[in-house]
């Protein structure tokens, strides 16, 4: 065979570059962020479903209440525990969520998700 | 069934609250529905909004401001986050004025009242029975509220292909050439406006949509809170499908045209000339 050793050699250092980024990150990894809830939202004490409903299905929740208030017309929502809401993300979730980067953003970085809620609904202004 | 004395006060309440004259609460708060309000589709079921812009009275207004009045289209602007690019080819309106000629270019009566010449109408959808904006839309971004005939915009959903803007006789739609938050300040003092309001991402169709949101919350809509406001009462919201309504009684009382009735999209605007 021609230039066997050579081949194989290059194989190695091929898999070694690919897999590279792995071994770098080997034994440390990125810890989930905890989201950070505001004062407001502390005192509420309950969101409009359960909170582990919420933290892995919100933007189901979120896609339905959009769904039924523009194409039904739909505005009101009753909780699990019967309490009412009005379904708007901007008013109502963004009224207790009003730390955008400790809430929202940092977890849609780690999952590497960009939602592109913010072409249209305002973005909360955070104190600094 | 009668309204019985809790539901009057609820009703009186709730329209103290919203600052509402009597009759016209009672149009838009029917006995039980303020109660049913707070589910599903509210104040609306089985109605037809509809509206009678009474144009005496508003050139009437116009006539005593130095620049004419546009309350009720600044009311609406800035309810809507509806930007103002300084650009008329780039204009987005959703309530707008224009000559009466123009306007009504079906009444080729060129000895029609002194007073109607040249005169600014106050335009906006017509939120039409029939309307042709919903039958071309591929997407059904544009669609007809089946309870209460509102044509709705699901901006959503708007590819921005602008069919429904072809299809539209009354130039109702305009699309977004920008984003709303970049439209020139100096245009809008009060830049960012309303909170409550989405904005919309470039590329998609925008018109009035009869401020349902205002209405699910048992408000009038924007221009004509506006109008009332300034005591102009030139705008009358309400049901055409209740014979007793505030516009079937003004529908009643006075000769009213609609923009291009022969083209049968049947317009839910009414004016009375
Ligand atoms: S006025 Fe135009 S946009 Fe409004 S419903 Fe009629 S066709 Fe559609
Ligand atoms: S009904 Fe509402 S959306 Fe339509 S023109 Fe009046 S204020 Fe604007």
């Amino acid at each position: 065979m021609y230039d066997g050793g050579k081949i194989i050699v290059g194989l190695i250092i091929g898999l070694g570059l690919l897999l590279s980024p792995f071994f770098y990150n080997a034994g440390k990894a990125a810890k989930a962020p905890v989201p950070e809830l505001t004062p407001k939202a502390k005192e509420a004490k309950a969101c409009v479903a359960p909170v582990t409903y919420m933290r892995e299905s919100h933007f189901t929740l979120l896609d339905e209440w959009r769904h039924t208030v523009v194409r039904d017309g739909e505005r009101y929502y009753r909780s699990p525990d019967g309490k009412r809401y009005y379904k708007s993300l901007q008013t109502t979730c963004l009224e207790c969520h009003s730390n955008y980067s400790k809430f929202c953003l940092q977890c849609h970085n780690y999952v590497d998700v960009d939602p592109y809620c913010w072409d249209c609904h305002i973005q909360p202004e955070e104190k600094k | 069934m009668g309204v019985d004395r809790r539901e009057f006060l609820k009703i009186a309440g709730m329209a103290a609250l919203f600052g509402l004259g009597g009759k016209a609460a009672v149009d838009i708060f029917a006995p039980g529905e303020v109660e049913a309000s707070m589910e599903g589709i509210p104040l609306t079921q089985g109605t037809r909004w509809a509206m009678v812009i009474d144009i005496r009275k508003c050139l009437e207004k116009q006539a005593q401001e130095k620049d004419g009045c546009k309350a009720c289209m600044d009311a609406c602007h800035r309810v809507h986050n509806v930007p103002d690019w300084g650009n008329p080819k780039h204009a987005i309106k959703w309530i707008w004025q224009e000559s009466f000629e123009h306007s009504f270019p079906n009444q080729p009566n060129p000895y029609i009242t002194e007073g109607l010449k040249h005169q600014p109408v106050i335009l906006l959808c017509n939120h039409c029975f029939n309307p042709p904006c919903v039958r071309v839309c591929p997407t059904k971004a544009t669609f007809k509220r089946e309870e209460d005939g509102i044509v709705c915009m699901d901006m959503h959903r708007c590819i921005g292909c602008r069919f429904c803007m072809a299809a539209c006789p009354f130039g109702a739609r305009s699309f977004n050439w920008g984003d709303p938050r970049k439209a020139p300040k100096e245009l809008n003092p009060e830049f960012p406006t309303n909170r409550d309001y989405p904005e919309r991402s470039m590329g998609v169709v925008e018109k009035c949509d009869f401020c349902v949101e205002r209405i699910a919350r048992g408000e009038l809509p924007a221009c004509v809170e506006a109008c009332d406001k300034i005591k102009a009462h030139a705008m009358t919201f309400g049901d055409l499908a209740d014979p007793e309504s505030n516009v079937r009684k003004l529908l009643r009382e006075h000769y009213t045209i609609r923009r291009k009735a022969e083209l049968g999209t049947e317009p839910n605007i009414f004016y009375i000339v």
